[in-house]
């Protein structure tokens, strides 16, 4: 099996794995995010405890999110290594660079958006992943069965501004990662056509970059609005 | 001088047109100078004064070094040689950017009048680990043509000519294969991109080829060997970023650094090379 080992670890196959796990956690942020939409159901959380329930239960999706905590630890760790390797294939900079006029920002500090999202990652899944497996979550009782409170957990942390605040910066990181990410994964793996290439970007720009964020953004804010009253 | 034709110029423009050599400018360089791959180097700062706006950059090098050798001071070492865009020798990275400010040209194709008088202009090297300094603004680019010779070419039995249009090719897949060859690998790819990477020229000679029978038969060996050699030569990996390729000289498209991976994955994929 040496050639995987050798393709794995050449450049392009590298960029293969960025891809491929890139692409990956690109999915799971729809089934997230269309998911935890029910956080703007006004019946005091049930909906979302509901499926908070079948999401920590389904065996289907326990075994997608094993392979979700390894995708997101693969992609970080490659882009550690090739950042790596990319700063050596520069020892000397140039004292005087322009790469604005050559390039976007996003793609060429998808490192710094993702070191944000990184930590953004490790703090959301402190507040809540954590809680909800080892914390102690108070239990809510929908028709006479026992469901954890996942909800009460929700309100309390997007009760503080702060917390809010972080969340829409992270929102702010995950738009511009992905306007550069998802349709440049396509191209590492060499899908490129002037067919589809245009709808990838489309798909990258609109849905991705701004549609996915920005209904992320707002649920911390309506969450903030709700319990301060203001709405 | 060419005789004035009415129908191409008024009078005023005429005039102006031929007064136009009395116009001077002047510009503050700021150089890289380097004895050696082994010394550090720096800065350096000329002025000039009395440069044409009709000179290409590399001329206004040559009043420069005119200069310098007049003073008795070393001339600034730089690569050139056709000075007509076609043969990639030239390699300034000039204020921030490889070939200078201009796009779809070289640094011999760039000329005085894309600067304003009295401009700073900062010209440096090429930057990448695999493409050490010589000297001043001269680089190894030896790194290219190893890659060459690890796979950038077609095996032919010599013998007679082949007839012509023996081999049937659509004028599409001609022209695609002739826009990657139009690279003259000059560098500018590796100079642009922020991880020094060279996947557009490696990528324009894998495609030139991978899209003609002709170079069909040897393309999983192609990929494979000129991806590994790439990577040997320490190049870094590609960001999609597209820099390089608003840079290149020859605006050789990004349509082939999606082709190269396509070939080199689906070499990967198929090749009964078991060693990698």
């Amino acid at each position: 099996m040496a050639w995987v080992t050798q393709t794995l670890s050449s450049s392009l196959g590298r960029k293969v794995v960025m891809s491929l796990t890139g692409l990956f956690l690109s999915t799971f942020l729809i089934v997230h995010m269309a998911g935890n939409l029910q956080l703007f159901k006004d019946d005091g959380g049930r909906a979302f405890n509901e499926y908070t329930y079948f999401m920590t239960h389904n065996p289907l999706i326990i075994t997608v999110s094993y392979l979700l905590y390894t995708s997101i630890l693969v992609h970080a760790l490659m882009a550690l290594i090739l950042t790596r390797h990319n700063q050596a294939s520069r020892p000397v900079r140039y004292a005087y660079s322009h790469p604005e006029a050559n390039s976007l920002w996003s793609s060429r500090n998808m490192g710094i958006l993702g070191t944000v999202l990184l930590l953004f990652i490790i703090i959301h899944m402190r507040t809540f992943w954590y809680e909800m497996h080892f914390g102690s979550v108070p239990m809510a009782e929908y028709d006479g069965k026992q469901y954890k409170d996942l909800y009460a957990v929700v309100k309390v942390a997007f009760a503080e501004w702060w917390y809010v605040l972080l969340y829409v910066i992270s929102m702010v990181a995950i738009g511009f990662h992905l306007a550069h990410g998802f349709q440049s994964g396509f191209q590492t793996m060499g899908i490129r056509h002037p067919k589809y290439t245009p709808i990838i970007e489309t798909i990258g720009t609109y849905f991705f970059a701004i549609i996915i964020p920005v209904a992320f953004a707002a649920m911390p804010v309506y969450v903030f609005l709700q319990v301060h009253g203001i709405i | 001088m060419q005789p004035l034709r009415r129908t191409d110029y008024d009078f005023t423009t005429a005039v102006a047109d031929h007064l136009q050599f009395l116009y001077k400018m002047k510009v503050n360089l700021k150089v890289w100078r380097q004895k050696n791959n082994n010394t550090a180097g720096k800065l350096v700062e000329y002025g000039l004064d009395n440069i044409s706006p009709d000179m290409s950059f590399l001329e206004m090098f040559d009043v420069l070094n005119g200069e310098l050798t007049r003073k008795g001071e070393e001339p600034v070492a730089f690569d050139h040689d056709c000075r007509e865009g076609i043969c990639g020798m030239c390699s300034m990275y000039i204020n921030g950017r490889a070939h200078g400010p201009q796009t779809g040209a070289t640094t011999c194709q760039l000329h005085m009048r894309s600067f304003s008088d009295g401009d700073t202009i900062v010209v440096e090297p090429w930057r990448a680990r695999a493409f050490p300094v010589l000297k001043d603004l001269m680089v190894d680019r030896s790194a290219f043509d190893r890659v060459i010779q690890s796979g950038g070419y077609v095996s032919v039995n010599t013998g007679s000519a082949p007839d012509a249009n023996e081999i049937a090719i659509p004028r599409s897949v001609s022209d695609e294969a002739m826009d990657a060859a139009q690279c003259i690998g000059c560098g500018a790819c590796v100079a642009a991109c922020k991880n020094a990477s060279a996947m557009l020229f490696v990528a324009a000679k894998v495609s030139h080829m991978a899209v003609l029978p002709q170079g069909k038969a040897e393309s999983t060996l192609r990929a494979e060997r000129m991806v590994a050699q790439m990577d040997a030569e320490g190049f870094g990996a590609c960001s999609f970023t597209g820099a390089c390729s608003v840079e290149c000289p020859k605006s050789i498209s990004l349509d082939h650094i999606a082709r190269m991976n396509r070939e080199y994955l689906g070499a990967k994929l198929t090749s009964e090379n078991m060693q990698g």
